[in-house]
């Protein structure tokens, strides 16, 4: 599987690690979101066949974090950005 | 009592070493000082202007770049490790600090990295059996993370039959063992 880098162009997928579903990107405030949606960031995913968003690790490269866009059927990767640029289109700082 | 007191080097000699396999030459350098520089949020613009006024180039993605004094490659989004003559650098942070100011944060790495030089005229069947690069396509001044034998470490392509590869300096023997065992390969 070839993940394209949005910096690095092509790249083997031995190079990165997943870590799960993009959504754990946005972790509802502990102090103020109700235990329900904590419990439900933290345990409940969907299981998607087809489309799915998630997180991997360039660990073996430039360390960035990626928000890979995966259909989970044919493995065909149609999207591939910086989670940092994501985070910062949602309107994040850092 | 100073005058007793000599560094070793990565492999643990008191002089870097060089290993000759056929046309392969291996070559231990203790003479670079590194450091890394990372610019802080917002301050890209400062951090350029730092560096051209001080000659460090700072290259783009995947790439590497030498100036008279510095030279550096790129590691991640805004930020590469420098490379400068040990005799002249060794105190490498002081040397950049001025320059750069709060606009970058600036570690230095000198003694993290064990750094083995690797010439001959044809690397590619060496590198192809090290590496996942496709070191024939890439162009001279590539640089990029890689993994060798299991063990991380960095690579620049300075031309087709001369490499420079930093290892974790830990990792120095384990990393030059997987260079020979590959060269000795190809005979």
């Amino acid at each position: 599987m070839i993940i394209n880098h949005p910096i690095l162009g092509p790249r083997d997928s031995q190079e990165f690690v997943y870590l799960g579903d993009a959504s754990l990107m946005t972790r509802p405030d502990g102090m103020t979101a109700g235990i329900e949606e904590f419990h439900d960031w933290l345990y409940n995913r969907d299981n998607p066949a087809g489309l799915h968003r998630e997180l991997w690790y360039h660990e073996q490269g430039d360390r960035s974090w990626l928000v890979v866009t995966r259909n989970t059927v044919t493995h065909e990767i149609t999207s591939v950005e910086l989670a940092r640029d994501v985070a910062r289109k949602m309107g994040r700082s850092k | 009592m100073a005058d007793t007191l000599h560094a070793l080097t990565a492999l643990g000699h008191a002089a870097p070493e060089t290993v000759e396999i056929g046309p392969y030459r291996i070559t231990e350098r203790f003479d670079v000082a590194l450091a890394s520089i990372a610019s802080r949020k917002g301050r890209d613009k400062d951090v350029e202007k730092a560096a051209k006024a001080e000659n460090l180039p700072l290259p783009g993605p995947a790439a590497a770049a030498e100036g008279a004094t510095w030279a550096s490659f790129w590691v991640a989004p805004q930020m590469w490790i420098v490379e400068a003559p040990f005799a002249s650098h060794e105190d490498i942070v002081s040397h950049l600090k001025p320059a750069f100011g709060d606009a970058a944060s600036i570690t230095e790495q000198t003694d993290a990295w064990v750094r083995f030089d690797l010439a001959a005229p044809d690397l590619v069947p060496l590198m192809e059996r090290l590496c996942n690069v496709d070191f024939s396509k890439a162009a001279a001044g590539f640089a990029s993370r890689v993994v060798v034998e299991h063990t991380s470490c960095y690579l620049i392509k300075r031309g087709q039959g001369e490499v420079t590869l930093y290892g974790p300096r830990s990792s120095a023997r384990s990393l030059l063992h997987a260079l020979e065992t590959a060269a000795t390969s190809l005979l």
